[in-house]
Order: C-alpha cells, then sequence, then structure tokens
C-alpha cells in the first residue's frame, strides 16, 4: 500500500526542480536592468489608479460555493461507484436517492436565481 | 550485468524490474532498489512531459495555420519549422525577469512553479502500456481529480500576487469556470467508474474489452467538453482571452515565468487526450497487440504503447481542431451552459447508469449484450434531451418574434415623431425618384 504511494512522494519531492531549472536559467542567463517605469503593473499604458485587491462582483462567490456542494457530494458518490459490484439493489436504491438530492439541490439552486449570471 | 539483457528488458519495456534484480543480487537493499528506479523513472516521465511540449507547440501552430490556410512555422530547423519552438524557448530564457514592483513577491514566483507541478503529478498514475505504470494506486481515478484541482488555486495566486486590474479578472473567470466545469467532469467520470467497479487505471482499461466510448458515449462526450473548459481551451478560453482582458492571469508573466504557463496548458492538455484514451478508448488495448511476442522479447509492450500514443494524439488533434473552428463563448454563457445543461444532464446520466448497470448485473447480461442496452440507453437518453432543447429553442424564439410584432406598436408610442418623419422623408424620396 504505501509502496505505491512511493513513487507519487518522489514525484512530488522531484517536480519543483523541472520547472524551477528554467527559471533560474533564464535569471543566470538573462540581463538585469531594473528601473521603475519597466516594473510598473502593465495595464493600459498610463499609470495605475487604484488597488487591485479589491472585493468584487459576488456571482462568482456564489459560483464557488454552489461548487462547494456538488463537489463535496460527488465525492461521496465515489466510494458507492468503486464498491459498485458488492451492492445490493437496497444499496442502489440508497445511492440513486443520494443523486436525487443533489439533483433536487440543483433545482433549489436554479429556483432560487442562483444560476443566473447578473 | 548482461547488457543484451538489459537491451532486451528495455525493449520489453521493463528494464526497472531487471535492474532491481541485478542489484538485490549484487546484495542491495531491495528498498534502495526501488527507491532508485523510482526516482530514475520520475526523471524520465518528467522530462518526456517537458521535452513533448516542444513538438505539441509545433503541431498545433502548424496544424492550426493550415486550417486557417496559412504555412505556419517554415523557417528554423528546416522545411517544416520543426526547431521553431526550441528557437522560442532559447529567445526566452535570454530575457529579462520582470517581477512589478507591486506583486505580492511569493505568490508571483510560487504559482508558475506549482502549475507546472500539477500538471506534472497527474501523469504519475497514467498506465502507457501494461506495465508500464508509475505508480498503479488504487484510487487512481481520484487522485487525478484531487491534483487536477489544485491548479484552480495555483490560477488565483498568479492572478491576484500580480496585483493586475486585468489578471485579477482573468483569476475570477478561471475560478468560477473551472470550478463550474469540474463538477460535469467529476460526475460524468463515475460512470465508466462503475462500469469498471474500480477507481485504479490498470482495472478500467482491463475492464474496456468493450472500449467505454461503445458503452457511454454521453458521459464521453460531458467529460470531453468539460476537459476543454479545465484546460482553458477554445471555445473557453475566457481565462486568458486575447481581445477582453489581454492574457487574463498571467499578463504580467514574461520570459520564463510565462513559458511555465504554457507549458502547463499544454502538458495538461495532452494530459486530458491521454485520460480520455485511458478511460474510454482502452487505453494501449488494441486488438491484443500486447501480447505480441518476437523471439524472447516481449516486444508487445512496446507496440502498446505506440497504440496508446496513437490514439492520445488523435485526441489531441480534436482539441486543435475545435481551436481551429469554434468561437470564443461570452462568461453567461459558459456558465450557463454548465450549470443549466451539463451538471443536470449528467446528473440523469448517472442515475440512469447506476441503476441499469446493477439491473444488467443481476439480470446476468454482459459482454456485447450489455454494452448494447447500454448504448440504446444513451441514444435514448440523447434525442429526449434533444427534443427538450428543440421545444425550449422554439419556446425562445416564439417569445422573441411575438415580442418584435408587438415592439413597432411599443416604438410608435414611445417615438412617433421618428415614425412620421420616416414617412416624410420616404416620399421626398418617391418624389425625387418621379421627378
Amino acid at each position: 500500500m504505501l509502496t505505491e504511494w512511493q513513487f507519487v512522494g518522489i514525484f512530488f519531492l522531484l517536480s519543483p526542480i523541472f520547472p524551477a531549472a528554467p527559471i533560474i536559467a533564464q535569471h543566470l542567463l538573462g540581463p538585469r536592468k531594473p528601473n521603475r517605469i519597466k516594473q510598473e503593473t502593465y495595464e493600459c499604458g498610463i499609470e495605475t489608479v487604484g488597488d487591485s485587491w479589491i472585493q468584487f462582483k459576488v456571482q462568482y462567490y456564489i459560483y464557488a460555493l454552489a461548487f462547494v456542494v456538488f463537489d463535496v457530494e460527488a465525492i461521496f458518490l465515489f466510494p458507492i461507484a468503486a464498491a459498485y459490484g458488492q451492492l445490493t439493489l437496497f444499496g442502489i436504491g440508497a445511492a440513486a436517492l443520494f443523486i436525487f438530492l443533489l439533483a433536487d439541490g440543483l433545482v433549489y439552486a436554479w429556483d432560487r436565481g442562483i444560476l443566473e449570471w447578473v | 550485468m548482461d547488457p543484451i539483457k538489459l537491451l532486451e528488458s528495455t525493449l520489453s519495456l521493463a528494464p526497472f524490474e531487471y535492474l532491481r534484480e541485478v542489484w538485490v543480487a549484487a546484495g542491495m537493499n531491495p528498498a534502495l532498489a526501488k527507491v532508485i528506479t523510482d526516482v530514475i523513472g520520475v526523471v524520465i516521465l518528467a522530462s518526456f512531459c517537458l521535452l513533448i511540449v516542444l513538438f505539441l507547440i509545433w503541431l498545433e501552430r502548424k496544424v492550426l495555420a493550415r486550417m486557417q490556410d496559412r504555412i505556419g512555422p517554415n523557417r528554423v530547423g528546416g522545411k517544416f519549422g520543426l526547431l521553431q519552438t526550441l528557437a522560442d524557448a532559447l529567445k526566452l530564457v535570454s530575457k529579462e525577469a520582470i517581477t512589478p514592483a507591486g506583486a505580492d513577491k511569493i505568490a508571483f514566483n510560487l504559482a508558475p512553479i506549482l502549475m507546472v507541478m500539477t500538471a506534472l503529478l497527474m501523469w504519475a498514475v497514467i498506465p502507457f502500456a501494461p506495465g508500464v505504470i508509475g505508480s498503479d494506486l488504487n484510487i487512481g481515478l481520484f487522485y487525478i481529480l484531487a491534483v487536477s484541482s489544485a491548479s484552480v488555486v495555483c490560477l488565483l495566486l498568479a492572478g491576484w500576487g500580480s496585483n493586475n486590474k486585468y489578471a485579477l479578472l482573468g483569476a475570477f473567470r478561471a475560478v468560477a469556470q473551472m470550478v463550474s466545469y469540474e463538477v460535469p467532469m467529476v460526475l460524468s467520470l463515475l460512470v465508466p467508474l462503475i462500469l469498471a467497479r474500480s477507481m485504479q487505471m490498470g482495472e478500467i482499461i482491463a475492464a474496456q474489452t468493450i472500449p467505454f466510448l461503445i458503452l457511454a458515449p454521453i458521459s464521453a462526450l460531458i467529460f470531453f467538453i468539460s476537459a476543454l473548459a479545465e484546460t482553458g481551451r477554445t471555445p473557453f478560453d475566457l481565462l486568458e482571452a486575447e481581445s477582453e482582458i489581454i492574457a487574463g492571469f498571467h499578463i504580467e508573466y514574461g520570459g520564463m515565468k510565462w513559458s511555465m504557463f504554457m507549458l502547463a496548458e499544454f502538458v495538461g492538455t495532452l494530459f486530458m487526450s491521454a485520460l480520455f484514451t485511458t478511460v474510454y478508448l482502452g487505453g494501449w488495448r488494441f486488438f491484443g497487440v500486447e501480447n505480441v511476442v518476437l523471439g524472447n522479447i516481449q516486444i508487445g509492450n512496446l507496440l502498446a504503447m505506440l497504440v496508446f500514443f496513437l490514439k492520445t494524439f488523435a485526441v489531441f488533434m480534436v482539441f486543435i481542431w475545435i481551436r481551429g473552428t469554434l468561437p470564443r463563448v461570452r462568461i453567461d454563457q459558459l456558465l450557463d451552459f454548465n450549470w443549466k445543461f451539463l451538471v443536470p444532464l449528467t446528473i440523469v446520466l448517472t442515475m440512469m447508469v447506476v441503476i441499469l448497470d446493477k439491473v444488467l448485473e443481476l439480470n446476468g447480461i454482459a459482454g456485447w449484450n450489455r454494452a448494447i442496452v447500454h448504448l440504446i440507453s444513451n441514444v435514448v437518453l440523447a434525442f429526449i434531451t434533444l427534443e427538450l432543447l428543440r421545444r425550449r429553442g422554439r419556446q425562445i424564439r416564439e417569445e422573441m418574434e411575438g415580442s418584435r410584432q408587438a415592439g413597432p406598436d411599443d416604438h410608435h408610442d414611445a417615438d412617433g415623431h421618428g415614425h412620421e418623419a420616416d414617412h416624410g422623408h420616404g416620399h421626398e424620396l418617391a418624389h425625387a425618384a418621379g421627378d
């Protein structure tokens, strides 16, 4: 069990090297002449007005919330699917009920107008 | 160590097993031998992913150019411009690395590295040929979903860390889009998972004596559409829409940091093609090609790998084809299409497969009979869906036509002068013509 994960662990530890190496190579090879104008925020050509770190359109967060509900519920379906061969018809009924509740949640969200882009 | 035996084991794609055998026989600790071969495997897998991108970018530029009636890269590296990408990479390495003064240094510099990491780590569970797999985890598909959703965080890190308004807009769009399309993706992957009764990639392939594309065509289509959105490719490339928000989340990046985002995109796209191949097209399976033996070399593994890559590149070509064909959608269309069409459809589909496959199993229906029943149920579902869409379309059209008929009257009430002026103008013209 743990030996299967050994490869993933080694991969995880080594994987930052592959993107980091070319970035470091660029830092070593490329020229280095920073100045104030070069380091300005690149927007419209004129000086940037205001801060970018703001609170923005709430709709994005509502979609993220809807996602959390659906994704967490969908994740619970994975064990059911993996053990599908051992399930009885009753177990399948329970799984179907679970999916029905998921669908019900979608209908509710739709009805409340959460899915409208405004 | 016998070089001929090493060559033979390499040709049957099992050199690590042979090396481990030899090392253990020479008195090395088996655990240490496993660690060493794992490290070599990781280096080979990761370098393959990074180097294939050089070819993929060339392929996409060339094919896209042909679709748009252009020639594409044709100068560097011979007639076909094969070394164009390498030349671009060399140029990018020699550029100055600029970090904007207002940026969050840690987030800004960490994002490209994490992005490539997530794109690479997913490859750990893809089976290239029988036995040629990083690690055949028993939760392989689950691992892929877990790692791939981490890329959303990297995009947000890049967009937020840049302290640029376009980057922030791109990051918000990316989060809304990728997060939304993950729901149909996860749910549509449940279908092959139920059909294979396992999350292990090796067993999913073993279960595909009949490719799951035949058993679950709707699920395959939904997965493909969500894969387009997850990798942020046309027609869902809103997160880096050049004409709207310049380049979205990677606007402030340049040189190698920028290329890391491009690299992650291409590695991710190829990965989605590979996953599609593995889950729906039967991976390396092709009429028992893996059993071919030449002398005492198991050449079948090499052929199976070739089959896997042919299938993967065929799927990748469809990705390019779609990029050359479809225009970009609007963000409200994108989200409506997901939440009001794909998600309800996948929920109904999953429900149908969950019940149907158990009923078939209890009645002892298997093999081609099972495949045909699944195919028919999919066709019926597709027909019902299209019929519903057609009705909804007609309803909307009639509403719009109704409002258009009512339209001129409203206009007349609100702005009668305009119409009279128009009439007067028309008379004048008629007079002029008469004269």
